[in-house]
């Protein structure tokens, strides 16, 4: 049986999060005709092509200053993270190499191929869903950690 | 320099919302991928919104040519689905849940000064060089 958290459950802050990063992607797709892929934009940066260096970085820019324009107004959420550094490297490789290896992330196959109805995007999404609900039920319930 | 700008604004209102979404916190995205612990859902929600918003700027995009800044429209039409597609996102998927961060949230938890961060995005970085380099290799063999 699936048991909710309900103290932690924000559906409203995550609703009004998604539509804001959903008229961010509409933004970029409408504006400037890309798709607002984030492991993509990071990702090109390693074998840029002419032109196309200055514009994945304003990109990253926007969204690395984030939390300073955001203090302006408010003090930040709290940002927990619990993994130890031996975890948060591995799992940096893995994403990187598993976002790249499978052209997309969240955002780019989640959020941007989900809108278009790619299946493409959608089994990519399934996939590494399925595979983050497996991988912390087995840190999580079976290792214990 | 109009690209440029919408580049640093899309960028700039992804990241807020990643911050009120609460996904730039890793527990709670680990909260969400625990579902046999107490689950906490509202990440479904963070993608319910944004989907909903995109469907529309989607089904607004297919009917035109150039976008609104008369810039070319460059958007995969490949629905190919192989190996490499699923076995990118498993790896993806385990690093997800290993730390409980993706691409977004780690540049956005960067931003906010987290040294952990730093730790996660030095390593995508890596990874994502060392994807390039194997490809490199396995195009050359």
């Amino acid at each position: 049986m699936i048991e909710i958290a309900w103290s932690n459950f924000t559906p409203w802050s995550a609703l009004a999060g998604g539509i804001l990063i959903g008229l961010a992607a509409a933004c970029f797709l409408l504006l400037n005709g890309r798709i607002a892929g984030i492991s993509g934009i990071l990702g090109g940066l390693l074998v840029p092509g002419r032109g196309d260096i200055a514009w994945r970085l304003a990109f990253l820019v926007g969204l690395i200053g984030a939390p300073a324009v955001w203090l302006l107004a408010a003090e930040l959420p709290p940002i927990e993270i619990n993994a130890g550094y031996p975890a948060l490297i591995i799992a940096g490789l893995l994403v990187g190499i598993g976002t790249r290896y499978g052209s997309g992330c969240t955002s780019g196959h989640g959020v941007c191929g989900l809108s278009r109805l790619s299946v493409r995007s959608l089994v990519a999404t399934l996939t590494f869903m399925g595979a983050g609900f497996v991988t912390v039920y087995i840190i999580r319930h079976q290792l214990g950690v | 320099m109009r690209y440029h700008i919408a580049s640093l604004l899309a960028g700039l209102i992804f990241g807020l919302g990643l911050i009120v979404s609460g996904m730039a916190n890793p527990e709670k995205v680990l909260g969400f991928l625990d579902i046999a612990g107490l689950w906490d859902p509202s990440l479904a929600f963070v993608m319910g919104g944004a989907v909903v918003v995109g469907l529309g700027a989607f089904a607004l995009a297919r009917r035109r040519t150039l976008s609104f800044l008369g810039f070319s429209m460059k958007i995969s039409t490949n629905n190919h689905i192989d190996k490499r597609l699923v076995v990118g996102g498993l790896a993806f998927g385990v690093g997800w849940g290993v730390a409980g961060f993706c691409p977004g949230p780690g540049l956005v938890a960067l931003g906010a000064g987290e040294f952990k961060a730093l730790v996660f995005v030095t390593s995508m970085v890596a990874g994502m060089a060392a994807f390039e380099v194997i490809e490199r290799r396995r195009t050359k063999a």
